[in-house]
Protein backbone atom coordinates (compact mmCIF):
# COMPACT_ATOMS: atom_id res chain seq x y z
CA UNK A 1 0.00 0.00 0.00
CA UNK A 2 1.05 3.25 -0.81
CA UNK A 3 1.68 6.10 2.03
CA UNK A 4 -1.15 8.12 2.32
CA UNK A 5 -1.85 11.41 0.01
CA UNK A 6 -4.84 13.61 -0.80
CA UNK A 7 -5.76 14.26 -4.28
CA UNK A 8 -6.60 17.00 -6.43
CA UNK A 9 -7.56 16.97 -9.95
CA UNK A 10 -7.04 20.47 -11.17
CA UNK A 11 -9.52 22.44 -13.36
CA UNK A 12 -7.14 24.34 -14.78
CA UNK A 13 -3.60 24.56 -15.95
CA UNK A 14 -3.43 27.67 -13.37
CA UNK A 15 -4.83 25.52 -10.73
CA UNK A 16 -2.34 22.50 -10.71
CA UNK A 17 0.90 25.24 -10.90
CA UNK A 18 -1.01 26.77 -8.02
CA UNK A 19 -0.95 23.93 -6.03
CA UNK A 20 2.63 21.81 -6.73
CA UNK A 21 4.14 25.00 -6.03
CA UNK A 22 3.83 23.28 -2.49
CA UNK A 23 6.92 21.10 -1.85
CA UNK A 24 4.61 18.45 -0.34
CA UNK A 25 2.88 18.03 -3.56
CA UNK A 26 3.39 15.85 -6.92
CA UNK A 27 2.10 16.04 -10.26
CA UNK A 28 0.38 13.33 -11.58
CA UNK A 29 0.17 11.88 -15.36
CA UNK A 30 0.25 8.59 -16.46
CA UNK A 31 1.61 7.43 -12.97
CA UNK A 32 3.96 4.45 -14.52
CA UNK A 33 6.80 6.88 -12.95
CA UNK A 34 5.60 8.56 -10.14
CA UNK A 35 3.84 5.93 -8.45
CA UNK A 36 6.96 3.59 -8.68
CA UNK A 37 8.81 6.20 -6.80
CA UNK A 38 5.85 6.95 -3.97
CA UNK A 39 6.02 2.83 -3.89
CA UNK A 40 9.72 2.46 -3.54
CA UNK A 41 9.37 5.88 -1.27
CA UNK A 42 12.29 6.99 -3.69
CA UNK A 43 9.67 10.34 -3.35
CA UNK A 44 7.03 11.60 -0.76
CA UNK A 45 3.77 13.43 -1.39
CA UNK A 46 0.89 14.46 0.68
CA UNK A 47 -0.91 15.25 -2.21
CA UNK A 48 -1.07 14.27 -5.86
CA UNK A 49 -2.77 17.02 -8.08
CA UNK A 50 -3.63 15.14 -11.54
CA UNK A 51 -3.31 16.73 -14.65
CA UNK A 52 -6.07 14.44 -16.43
CA UNK A 53 -8.77 16.46 -16.44
CA UNK A 54 -7.27 18.82 -18.90
CA UNK A 55 -7.76 18.51 -22.40
CA UNK A 56 -6.04 21.47 -23.45
CA UNK A 57 -2.59 19.08 -22.38
CA UNK A 58 -4.28 15.60 -24.94
CA UNK A 59 -3.36 15.67 -28.19
CA UNK A 60 -1.69 16.25 -30.96
CA UNK A 61 -2.31 19.36 -33.24
CA UNK A 62 -1.03 21.23 -36.12
CA UNK A 63 1.83 23.90 -35.61
CA UNK A 64 2.82 27.15 -37.88
CA UNK A 65 3.97 26.18 -41.21
CA UNK A 66 3.48 22.08 -40.87
CA UNK A 67 4.93 21.69 -37.51
CA UNK A 68 3.31 19.80 -34.71
CA UNK A 69 1.91 20.70 -31.21
CA UNK A 70 2.48 17.62 -28.64
CA UNK A 71 0.22 18.04 -25.63
CA UNK A 72 1.83 17.29 -22.19
CA UNK A 73 -0.58 14.37 -21.75
CA UNK A 74 -0.13 12.22 -25.31
CA UNK A 75 0.45 9.45 -24.70
CA UNK A 76 3.39 7.07 -26.07
CA UNK A 77 0.88 4.85 -28.13
CA UNK A 78 -0.49 8.13 -29.90
CA UNK A 79 2.81 9.21 -30.95
CA UNK A 80 4.45 6.08 -31.83
CA UNK A 81 0.98 5.72 -34.11
CA UNK A 82 0.62 9.20 -35.74
CA UNK A 83 1.16 9.14 -39.30
CA UNK A 84 2.39 12.19 -39.55
CA UNK A 85 5.29 11.38 -36.69
CA UNK A 86 5.99 8.09 -38.35
CA UNK A 87 6.21 9.89 -41.83
CA UNK A 88 8.10 12.95 -41.04
CA UNK A 89 9.47 12.29 -37.25
CA UNK A 90 10.86 9.01 -37.16
CA UNK A 91 13.24 9.63 -34.95
CA UNK A 92 10.19 10.26 -32.43
CA UNK A 93 7.39 7.56 -33.54
CA UNK A 94 10.79 5.16 -32.81
CA UNK A 95 11.86 6.37 -29.48
CA UNK A 96 7.98 6.46 -28.22
CA UNK A 97 7.52 3.05 -29.92
CA UNK A 98 11.02 1.72 -27.56
CA UNK A 99 9.79 2.56 -24.19
CA UNK A 100 8.78 -0.35 -21.84
CA UNK A 101 5.57 -2.05 -22.93
CA UNK A 102 2.19 -2.05 -24.78
CA UNK A 103 0.58 -0.98 -21.67
CA UNK A 104 3.16 1.63 -20.30
CA UNK A 105 2.80 3.21 -23.78
CA UNK A 106 -0.87 3.44 -23.36
CA UNK A 107 -0.92 5.00 -20.19
CA UNK A 108 2.55 6.49 -19.92
CA UNK A 109 2.77 10.26 -21.53
CA UNK A 110 4.92 12.79 -23.26
CA UNK A 111 5.34 15.35 -20.51
CA UNK A 112 5.81 12.39 -17.87
CA UNK A 113 8.09 10.64 -20.08
CA UNK A 114 10.32 13.90 -20.15
CA UNK A 115 9.76 14.34 -16.38
CA UNK A 116 10.42 10.88 -15.13
CA UNK A 117 13.11 10.52 -12.34
CA UNK A 118 16.52 8.37 -12.80
CA UNK A 119 16.38 4.67 -12.67
CA UNK A 120 19.75 3.91 -10.97
CA UNK A 121 19.48 1.34 -8.76
CA UNK A 122 20.77 2.96 -5.67
CA UNK A 123 18.77 5.95 -6.12
CA UNK A 124 15.79 3.57 -6.48
CA UNK A 125 16.87 1.57 -3.70
CA UNK A 126 17.68 2.29 -0.35
CA UNK A 127 20.60 4.56 -0.31
CA UNK A 128 20.56 7.78 0.64
CA UNK A 129 22.44 8.76 -2.32
CA UNK A 130 23.73 12.57 -3.19
CA UNK A 131 20.26 12.68 -4.87
CA UNK A 132 18.38 11.87 -2.39
CA UNK A 133 20.30 14.57 -0.05
CA UNK A 134 23.04 12.19 1.11
CA UNK A 135 26.70 13.02 0.43
CA UNK A 136 27.64 9.73 -1.73
CA UNK A 137 26.92 8.58 -4.91
CA UNK A 138 27.34 4.61 -4.66
CA UNK A 139 27.91 3.92 -8.18
CA UNK A 140 31.43 5.55 -7.54
CA UNK A 141 32.86 2.77 -5.84
CA UNK A 142 29.94 0.39 -6.25
CA UNK A 143 28.00 -1.30 -9.46
CA UNK A 144 28.52 0.98 -12.32
CA UNK A 145 27.25 -1.10 -15.58
CA UNK A 146 24.47 1.01 -15.83
CA UNK A 147 25.73 4.58 -15.48
CA UNK A 148 27.17 6.69 -17.09
CA UNK A 149 30.13 7.35 -19.20
CA UNK A 150 29.60 10.93 -19.99
CA UNK A 151 28.89 14.06 -18.29
CA UNK A 152 29.00 12.39 -14.62
CA UNK A 153 30.34 14.94 -11.51
CA UNK A 154 29.35 13.77 -7.94
CA UNK A 155 26.49 11.55 -9.63
CA UNK A 156 26.72 9.05 -12.49
CA UNK A 157 23.09 8.69 -13.29
CA UNK A 158 21.82 8.27 -16.80
CA UNK A 159 18.79 10.01 -18.36
CA UNK A 160 16.22 7.03 -18.90
CA UNK A 161 14.22 8.88 -21.12
CA UNK A 162 13.74 7.47 -24.74
CA UNK A 163 12.20 10.49 -26.13
CA UNK A 164 14.15 13.14 -24.77
CA UNK A 165 16.79 12.94 -27.14
CA UNK A 166 14.65 12.01 -30.01
CA UNK A 167 13.40 15.10 -29.25
CA UNK A 168 17.08 17.04 -29.04
CA UNK A 169 17.79 15.66 -31.98
CA UNK A 170 14.77 17.59 -33.57
CA UNK A 171 15.73 20.52 -31.66
CA UNK A 172 11.77 20.39 -30.55
CA UNK A 173 10.81 23.05 -27.96
CA UNK A 174 9.03 22.57 -24.75
CA UNK A 175 6.31 25.14 -23.07
CA UNK A 176 6.00 25.90 -19.47
CA UNK A 177 3.84 27.23 -17.53
CA UNK A 178 4.01 28.34 -13.65
CA UNK A 179 2.39 30.80 -11.56
CA UNK A 180 3.91 33.40 -12.58
CA UNK A 181 3.29 32.93 -16.50
CA UNK A 182 5.03 30.50 -19.61
CA UNK A 183 8.21 30.35 -21.32
CA UNK A 184 9.54 27.98 -24.14
CA UNK A 185 12.82 26.47 -23.89
CA UNK A 186 14.80 24.38 -26.05
CA UNK A 187 14.78 20.91 -25.41
CA UNK A 188 18.57 21.02 -25.46
CA UNK A 189 18.90 23.25 -22.29
CA UNK A 190 15.83 21.61 -20.36
CA UNK A 191 17.33 19.09 -18.49
CA UNK A 192 20.36 19.79 -16.32
CA UNK A 193 23.74 17.84 -15.75
CA UNK A 194 24.30 17.27 -11.90
CA UNK A 195 27.38 19.76 -12.34
CA UNK A 196 24.32 22.30 -11.92
CA UNK A 197 21.89 20.78 -9.70
CA UNK A 198 22.40 17.70 -7.54
CA UNK A 199 18.77 16.90 -7.03
CA UNK A 200 16.70 17.75 -9.90
CA UNK A 201 17.19 16.56 -13.47
CA UNK A 202 15.24 19.73 -15.24
CA UNK A 203 14.87 23.62 -15.21
CA UNK A 204 11.75 23.26 -13.88
CA UNK A 205 10.94 25.26 -11.03
CA UNK A 206 8.51 24.20 -8.39
CA UNK A 207 4.78 24.31 -9.87
CA UNK A 208 6.14 25.05 -13.27
CA UNK A 209 4.06 22.28 -15.57
CA UNK A 210 5.25 21.17 -19.14
CA UNK A 211 2.19 21.76 -21.37
CA UNK A 212 2.97 21.38 -24.58
CA UNK A 213 6.30 20.39 -26.84
CA UNK A 214 6.73 22.08 -30.32
CA UNK A 215 8.10 20.66 -33.47
CA UNK A 216 9.48 22.72 -35.81
CA UNK A 217 8.18 21.57 -39.89
CA UNK A 218 10.41 19.11 -41.10
CA UNK A 219 13.76 20.03 -43.13
CA UNK A 220 14.04 19.55 -46.77
CA UNK A 221 15.88 16.08 -47.17
CA UNK A 222 15.29 15.08 -43.17
CA UNK A 223 16.21 11.60 -42.54
CA UNK A 224 15.62 10.46 -39.12
CA UNK A 225 16.27 6.86 -36.67
CA UNK A 226 16.30 6.00 -33.28
CA UNK A 227 18.45 2.96 -31.98
CA UNK A 228 17.92 2.01 -28.81
CA UNK A 229 20.02 -1.19 -27.41
CA UNK A 230 18.79 -2.72 -24.58
CA UNK A 231 20.03 -6.37 -22.73
CA UNK A 232 15.73 -7.25 -23.38
CA UNK A 233 13.61 -6.71 -25.87
CA UNK A 234 10.74 -5.19 -23.85
CA UNK A 235 10.44 -3.60 -20.50
CA UNK A 236 13.67 -1.95 -20.59
CA UNK A 237 15.92 1.06 -20.49
CA UNK A 238 18.70 2.09 -22.84
CA UNK A 239 21.87 0.36 -22.54
CA UNK A 240 22.94 3.12 -25.06
CA UNK A 241 20.96 4.90 -27.83
CA UNK A 242 21.33 7.22 -30.60
CA UNK A 243 18.45 9.53 -31.77
CA UNK A 244 19.81 11.10 -35.39
CA UNK A 245 18.80 13.75 -37.33
CA UNK A 246 20.39 14.21 -41.11
CA UNK A 247 19.12 16.49 -44.24
CA UNK A 248 20.66 15.50 -47.28
CA UNK A 249 21.13 18.20 -50.13
CA UNK A 250 22.67 17.09 -52.91
CA UNK A 251 24.00 14.01 -51.64
CA UNK A 252 25.44 15.66 -48.75
CA UNK A 253 24.82 16.04 -45.15
CA UNK A 254 24.09 19.76 -44.69
CA UNK A 255 22.86 19.49 -40.93
CA UNK A 256 22.92 17.03 -38.80
CA UNK A 257 22.06 16.40 -34.92
CA UNK A 258 23.12 13.22 -33.12
CA UNK A 259 21.93 12.43 -29.39
CA UNK A 260 22.81 9.53 -27.48
CA UNK A 261 20.68 8.04 -25.11
CA UNK A 262 21.35 6.02 -22.23
CA UNK A 263 25.24 7.05 -21.34
CA UNK A 264 24.63 10.64 -19.90
CA UNK A 265 23.01 12.06 -17.14
CA UNK A 266 21.25 14.45 -19.84
CA UNK A 267 20.31 13.42 -23.39
CA UNK A 268 24.01 13.85 -24.73
CA UNK A 269 24.44 15.69 -27.81
CA UNK A 270 27.62 15.00 -29.60
CA UNK A 271 28.73 17.85 -31.94
CA UNK A 272 32.13 16.35 -32.70
CA UNK A 273 30.45 13.39 -34.40
CA UNK A 274 27.84 16.38 -36.08
CA UNK A 275 30.91 18.36 -37.39
CA UNK A 276 32.47 14.77 -38.76
CA UNK A 277 29.34 14.28 -40.93
CA UNK A 278 28.50 17.84 -41.95
CA UNK A 279 29.01 18.51 -45.69
CA UNK A 280 30.15 15.07 -46.51
CA UNK A 281 28.38 12.47 -48.42
CA UNK A 282 26.66 9.61 -45.99
CA UNK A 283 28.92 6.73 -46.56
CA UNK A 284 30.50 4.33 -44.17
CA UNK A 285 34.14 5.98 -43.51
CA UNK A 286 32.22 8.89 -42.95
CA UNK A 287 29.88 6.64 -40.82
CA UNK A 288 32.96 5.04 -38.90
CA UNK A 289 35.01 8.48 -38.40
CA UNK A 290 31.82 9.98 -36.79
CA UNK A 291 31.28 7.17 -34.42
CA UNK A 292 35.34 7.72 -33.67
CA UNK A 293 34.48 11.01 -32.90
CA UNK A 294 31.40 10.49 -30.55
CA UNK A 295 33.27 8.32 -28.21
CA UNK A 296 36.45 10.69 -27.68
CA UNK A 297 36.38 12.13 -24.18
CA UNK A 298 34.53 9.21 -22.63
CA UNK A 299 35.22 8.28 -18.88
CA UNK A 300 33.91 4.75 -18.41
CA UNK A 301 33.25 4.02 -14.67
CA UNK A 302 34.71 0.45 -13.31
CA UNK A 303 32.04 -1.61 -14.84
CA UNK A 304 30.53 0.01 -17.92
CA UNK A 305 33.65 0.56 -20.35
CA UNK A 306 31.55 -1.60 -22.81
CA UNK A 307 29.28 1.54 -23.25
CA UNK A 308 32.17 2.86 -25.38
CA UNK A 309 32.61 0.16 -28.07
CA UNK A 310 28.74 0.04 -27.90
CA UNK A 311 28.17 3.86 -28.73
CA UNK A 312 30.90 3.52 -31.57
CA UNK A 313 28.70 0.27 -33.07
CA UNK A 314 25.22 1.82 -32.56
CA UNK A 315 26.24 5.13 -34.40
CA UNK A 316 27.97 2.53 -37.26
CA UNK A 317 25.35 1.05 -37.96
CA UNK A 318 22.77 3.70 -37.51
CA UNK A 319 24.28 6.39 -39.89
CA UNK A 320 25.38 3.71 -42.39
CA UNK A 321 21.16 2.52 -42.38
CA UNK A 322 20.40 6.19 -42.78
CA UNK A 323 22.48 6.06 -46.32
CA UNK A 324 20.76 3.55 -47.77
CA UNK B 1 -20.01 -7.47 -26.71
CA UNK B 2 -20.79 -5.38 -23.33
CA UNK B 3 -24.54 -5.19 -24.36
CA UNK B 4 -24.73 -8.72 -25.41
CA UNK B 5 -23.57 -9.72 -21.58
CA UNK B 6 -25.66 -6.97 -20.19
CA UNK B 7 -28.63 -8.99 -21.99
CA UNK B 8 -27.54 -12.31 -21.19
CA UNK B 9 -26.91 -11.83 -17.22
CA UNK B 10 -30.81 -10.04 -17.48
CA UNK B 11 -31.95 -13.12 -19.08
CA UNK B 12 -30.23 -15.38 -16.54
CA UNK B 13 -30.98 -13.50 -13.26
CA UNK B 14 -28.73 -13.78 -10.93
CA UNK B 15 -25.00 -13.98 -13.07
CA UNK B 16 -21.63 -15.52 -12.00
CA UNK B 17 -20.32 -12.19 -11.26
CA UNK B 18 -23.21 -10.67 -9.60
CA UNK B 19 -22.84 -13.38 -7.51
CA UNK B 20 -19.57 -13.15 -7.16
CA UNK B 21 -19.59 -9.49 -6.02
CA UNK B 22 -22.48 -9.72 -3.69
CA UNK B 23 -20.42 -12.94 -1.69
CA UNK B 24 -17.17 -10.75 -1.78
CA UNK B 25 -18.46 -7.68 -0.85
CA UNK B 26 -18.65 -8.60 2.98
CA UNK B 27 -15.46 -7.88 3.08
CA UNK B 28 -15.35 -4.79 1.17
CA UNK B 29 -17.05 -1.55 1.00
CA UNK B 30 -20.69 -1.82 1.92
CA UNK B 31 -23.43 -2.34 -0.56
CA UNK B 32 -22.27 -2.35 -4.32
CA UNK B 33 -24.67 -0.41 -6.85
CA UNK B 34 -25.20 -2.39 -9.94
CA UNK B 35 -26.65 0.18 -12.25
CA UNK B 36 -25.90 -1.09 -15.77
CA UNK B 37 -24.59 1.17 -18.21
CA UNK B 38 -25.22 4.26 -16.14
CA UNK B 39 -22.14 6.01 -15.39
CA UNK B 40 -21.68 9.48 -13.99
CA UNK B 41 -18.91 10.55 -15.48
CA UNK B 42 -18.76 14.03 -14.93
CA UNK B 43 -18.64 14.99 -11.14
CA UNK B 44 -18.44 11.52 -10.02
CA UNK B 45 -15.23 12.27 -8.04
CA UNK B 46 -15.66 14.56 -5.04
CA UNK B 47 -13.95 14.59 -1.86
CA UNK B 48 -16.18 13.05 0.69
CA UNK B 49 -16.51 14.44 3.93
CA UNK B 50 -15.23 11.87 6.24
CA UNK B 51 -11.70 12.53 6.16
CA UNK B 52 -9.30 11.41 3.37
CA UNK B 53 -12.31 8.96 1.69
CA UNK B 54 -13.32 10.13 -2.19
CA UNK B 55 -16.76 8.96 -3.32
CA UNK B 56 -16.48 7.51 -7.05
CA UNK B 57 -18.61 5.22 -9.32
CA UNK B 58 -16.18 2.81 -11.20
CA UNK B 59 -17.30 0.97 -14.81
CA UNK B 60 -16.47 -2.44 -14.71
CA UNK B 61 -17.76 -4.82 -17.17
CA UNK B 62 -20.16 -3.19 -17.86
CA UNK B 63 -21.40 -2.51 -14.44
CA UNK B 64 -21.23 0.89 -12.22
CA UNK B 65 -20.02 0.35 -8.79
CA UNK B 66 -20.17 2.81 -6.25
CA UNK B 67 -18.21 3.31 -3.54
CA UNK B 68 -15.52 5.10 -1.40
CA UNK B 69 -12.18 5.16 -2.32
CA UNK B 70 -8.73 6.46 -0.71
CA UNK B 71 -7.02 7.93 -3.25
CA UNK B 72 -3.81 5.99 -2.85
CA UNK B 73 -5.95 2.71 -3.18
CA UNK B 74 -5.16 1.64 -6.74
CA UNK B 75 -7.35 0.54 -9.41
CA UNK B 76 -5.96 -3.13 -8.71
CA UNK B 77 -6.41 -3.06 -5.02
CA UNK B 78 -10.20 -1.95 -5.59
CA UNK B 79 -10.59 -4.99 -8.35
CA UNK B 80 -9.10 -7.71 -6.07
CA UNK B 81 -9.67 -6.86 -2.17
CA UNK B 82 -12.75 -4.22 -2.67
CA UNK B 83 -14.69 -5.41 -5.09
CA UNK B 84 -13.92 -9.42 -4.88
CA UNK B 85 -12.80 -9.35 -8.96
CA UNK B 86 -9.84 -11.85 -8.26
CA UNK B 87 -9.06 -12.62 -12.01
CA UNK B 88 -6.63 -9.89 -12.22
CA UNK B 89 -3.79 -10.92 -10.63
CA UNK B 90 -1.32 -8.97 -8.33
CA UNK B 91 2.57 -9.70 -8.54
CA UNK B 92 5.10 -7.04 -8.72
CA UNK B 93 2.87 -3.85 -8.30
CA UNK B 94 5.59 -1.96 -9.69
CA UNK B 95 4.33 -1.82 -13.36
CA UNK B 96 7.06 -4.40 -14.35
CA UNK B 97 5.30 -7.77 -15.02
CA UNK B 98 2.06 -7.57 -16.62
CA UNK B 99 -0.10 -9.75 -14.30
CA UNK B 100 -2.45 -6.81 -13.43
CA UNK B 101 -3.49 -5.89 -17.23
CA UNK B 102 -7.09 -4.35 -17.87
CA UNK B 103 -8.39 -2.44 -20.25
CA UNK B 104 -9.43 1.19 -19.56
CA UNK B 105 -11.30 2.01 -22.26
CA UNK B 106 -10.37 -0.37 -24.62
CA UNK B 107 -6.27 0.18 -24.38
CA UNK B 108 -4.39 -2.28 -22.32
CA UNK B 109 -2.62 -1.32 -18.88
CA UNK B 110 -1.85 -1.85 -15.77
CA UNK B 111 -4.19 -1.25 -12.81
CA UNK B 112 -1.43 -1.41 -10.16
CA UNK B 113 0.37 1.65 -11.52
CA UNK B 114 -3.38 3.50 -12.09
CA UNK B 115 -5.08 5.63 -9.23
CA UNK B 116 -8.87 3.97 -8.97
CA UNK B 117 -10.05 7.76 -8.42
CA UNK B 118 -8.41 8.41 -12.33
CA UNK B 119 -10.36 5.60 -13.79
CA UNK B 120 -13.43 7.01 -12.72
CA UNK B 121 -15.67 7.65 -16.29
CA UNK B 122 -13.61 5.12 -17.70
CA UNK B 123 -15.06 1.85 -18.95
CA UNK B 124 -12.81 -0.87 -17.20
CA UNK B 125 -12.73 -4.54 -18.61
CA UNK B 126 -11.33 -7.10 -16.12
CA UNK B 127 -10.56 -10.84 -17.55
CA UNK B 128 -14.31 -11.97 -15.81
CA UNK B 129 -15.78 -8.98 -18.43
CA UNK B 130 -13.94 -11.37 -21.50
CA UNK B 131 -16.39 -13.65 -20.37
CA UNK B 132 -19.41 -14.35 -22.83
CA UNK B 133 -22.20 -14.67 -20.05
CA UNK B 134 -20.96 -18.34 -18.29
CA UNK B 135 -18.90 -19.33 -21.16
CA UNK B 136 -15.35 -18.56 -22.45
CA UNK B 137 -14.40 -15.68 -24.55
CA UNK B 138 -12.36 -16.65 -27.56
CA UNK B 139 -9.15 -15.76 -26.43
CA UNK B 140 -10.11 -17.38 -22.85
CA UNK B 141 -11.46 -20.30 -25.37
CA UNK B 142 -7.69 -20.44 -27.31
CA UNK B 143 -5.84 -20.23 -24.12
CA UNK B 144 -7.47 -23.69 -22.66
CA UNK B 145 -7.27 -25.46 -26.41
CA UNK B 146 -3.96 -24.58 -26.85
CA UNK B 147 -2.52 -25.22 -23.51
CA UNK B 148 -1.27 -21.43 -22.82
CA UNK B 149 -0.17 -21.62 -19.64
CA UNK B 150 2.05 -23.50 -16.48
CA UNK B 151 1.11 -22.27 -12.94
CA UNK B 152 -1.54 -20.11 -14.57
CA UNK B 153 -0.60 -16.89 -13.12
CA UNK B 154 0.34 -14.68 -15.85
CA UNK B 155 -2.48 -15.81 -17.92
CA UNK B 156 -5.54 -13.49 -17.14
CA UNK B 157 -2.89 -10.56 -18.09
CA UNK B 158 -2.07 -12.15 -21.42
CA UNK B 159 -5.32 -13.21 -21.87
CA UNK B 160 -6.35 -9.54 -21.65
CA UNK B 161 -3.48 -7.84 -22.99
CA UNK B 162 -4.49 -10.69 -26.20
CA UNK B 163 -7.59 -9.37 -26.29
CA UNK B 164 -6.45 -5.55 -26.67
CA UNK B 165 -4.48 -6.84 -29.59
CA UNK B 166 -7.35 -8.46 -31.52
CA UNK B 167 -9.39 -5.70 -31.25
CA UNK B 168 -6.55 -3.58 -32.71
CA UNK B 169 -5.43 -6.18 -35.19
CA UNK B 170 -7.52 -8.82 -35.83
CA UNK B 171 -4.72 -10.91 -38.09
CA UNK B 172 -1.68 -9.79 -36.58
CA UNK B 173 1.42 -11.33 -37.43
CA UNK B 174 4.25 -13.17 -35.35
CA UNK B 175 5.80 -10.34 -34.65
CA UNK B 176 2.94 -8.18 -33.69
CA UNK B 177 2.18 -11.13 -31.65
CA UNK B 178 5.45 -11.03 -29.81
CA UNK B 179 4.96 -7.01 -29.09
CA UNK B 180 1.33 -7.66 -28.65
CA UNK B 181 2.34 -9.80 -25.73
CA UNK B 182 5.88 -8.39 -24.71
CA UNK B 183 4.02 -6.40 -21.80
CA UNK B 184 3.53 -9.32 -19.66
CA UNK B 185 6.54 -11.83 -18.33
CA UNK B 186 5.35 -15.21 -17.95
CA UNK B 187 8.00 -17.39 -15.44
CA UNK B 188 6.82 -20.48 -16.56
CA UNK B 189 7.80 -19.75 -20.17
CA UNK B 190 4.63 -20.63 -21.96
CA UNK B 191 5.11 -18.41 -24.96
CA UNK B 192 5.07 -20.83 -27.63
CA UNK B 193 2.08 -22.17 -26.70
CA UNK B 194 0.76 -18.41 -25.74
CA UNK B 195 1.76 -17.43 -29.46
CA UNK B 196 -0.30 -20.25 -30.37
CA UNK B 197 -3.05 -19.50 -28.67
CA UNK B 198 -3.05 -15.68 -29.78
CA UNK B 199 -3.28 -17.68 -33.31
CA UNK B 200 -6.18 -19.55 -32.79
CA UNK B 201 -8.15 -16.80 -30.96
CA UNK B 202 -8.01 -14.76 -34.05
CA UNK B 203 -9.16 -17.86 -35.89
CA UNK B 204 -11.75 -17.96 -33.27
CA UNK B 205 -13.01 -14.44 -33.76
CA UNK B 206 -13.19 -14.66 -37.12
CA UNK B 207 -15.11 -17.28 -36.96
CA UNK B 208 -17.82 -15.00 -35.08
CA UNK B 209 -17.19 -16.81 -32.00
C1 LIG C 1 8.95 -1.35 -16.05
C2 LIG C 1 9.13 0.02 -16.61
C3 LIG C 1 9.85 0.19 -17.78
C4 LIG C 1 10.02 1.46 -18.33
N1 LIG C 1 10.74 1.59 -19.47
C5 LIG C 1 10.96 2.82 -19.98
C6 LIG C 1 11.75 2.97 -21.15
O1 LIG C 1 12.19 2.01 -21.76
N2 LIG C 1 11.99 4.23 -21.61
C7 LIG C 1 11.49 5.33 -20.99
O2 LIG C 1 11.73 6.46 -21.47
N3 LIG C 1 10.74 5.23 -19.87
C8 LIG C 1 10.44 4.00 -19.36
N4 LIG C 1 9.68 3.87 -18.22
C9 LIG C 1 9.29 5.07 -17.48
C10 LIG C 1 7.87 5.60 -17.69
O3 LIG C 1 6.94 4.58 -17.84
C11 LIG C 1 7.77 6.51 -18.89
O4 LIG C 1 8.82 7.42 -18.86
C12 LIG C 1 6.46 7.27 -18.98
O5 LIG C 1 6.43 8.00 -20.19
C13 LIG C 1 6.25 8.26 -17.85
O6 LIG C 1 5.08 9.01 -18.12
P1 LIG C 1 3.86 9.11 -17.08
O7 LIG C 1 2.84 9.97 -17.72
O8 LIG C 1 3.44 7.79 -16.63
O9 LIG C 1 4.59 9.90 -15.90
P2 LIG C 1 4.20 10.10 -14.37
O10 LIG C 1 4.60 8.92 -13.60
O11 LIG C 1 2.80 10.58 -14.24
O12 LIG C 1 5.17 11.32 -14.05
C14 LIG C 1 6.59 11.17 -14.05
C15 LIG C 1 7.22 12.40 -13.37
O13 LIG C 1 7.05 13.57 -14.15
C16 LIG C 1 6.27 14.54 -13.47
N5 LIG C 1 5.36 15.06 -14.50
C17 LIG C 1 4.51 14.33 -15.27
N6 LIG C 1 3.90 15.12 -16.18
C18 LIG C 1 4.40 16.37 -15.99
C19 LIG C 1 4.16 17.63 -16.63
N7 LIG C 1 3.31 17.74 -17.67
N8 LIG C 1 4.82 18.73 -16.17
C20 LIG C 1 5.68 18.62 -15.14
N9 LIG C 1 5.95 17.46 -14.49
C21 LIG C 1 5.31 16.34 -14.91
C22 LIG C 1 5.61 13.81 -12.33
O14 LIG C 1 5.41 14.66 -11.23
C23 LIG C 1 6.60 12.71 -12.02
O15 LIG C 1 7.62 13.15 -11.18
C24 LIG C 1 9.46 2.60 -17.67
C25 LIG C 1 8.72 2.43 -16.51
C26 LIG C 1 8.54 1.16 -15.97
C27 LIG C 1 7.74 1.00 -14.73
S1 LIG D 1 1.39 -6.33 -10.85
FE1 LIG D 1 1.06 -4.69 -12.24
S2 LIG D 1 2.63 -4.98 -13.68
FE2 LIG D 1 3.14 -6.45 -12.17
S1 LIG E 1 2.01 -19.71 -16.73
FE1 LIG E 1 3.21 -19.45 -14.95
S2 LIG E 1 3.87 -17.40 -15.16
FE2 LIG E 1 2.96 -17.75 -17.07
Amino acid sequence: MLSQFSYQRAASIKEAAEAASRPDVRILAGGTDLLGCLRNQVLQANRLVSLNGLSALKGIRQGPGGGLRLGALTTLTEIAEHRQILDSYSVLAQAAASVGSPQLRNQGTLGGNLCQRPRCWYFRGDFKCRRKGGDTCFAEGGDSQLHCIFGGASCYMVHPSDTAPALVALDAKVSITGRRGTRLVPLSSFFVLPADSLVKETVLQPGEIVTEILLDPPQPGARSAYRKVRERGAFDFALAGAAIVVAMAEGKVRTARVVLSGVAPVPWRSTDAEKTIIGKPLDAAVAVAAAAAAVKGASPLADNGYKVPLVRGILEETLTALAA
Amino acid sequence: MRKSIRERESRTGLSRRRFFNSVASGAAEAAILTVPGAVAAEAAVGQAADGNMVKTVLDINGRSHSLSVEPRWTLLYVLRDRLGLMGTKASCERGECGACTVLIDGAARYACMTLAVEATGAEITTVEGLMRGEELGPVQQAFVEEDAFQCGHCTSGQVVSVEALLRKTPQPSIEQIREGVSGNVCRCGAYANIFRAVQKAAELRKGGR
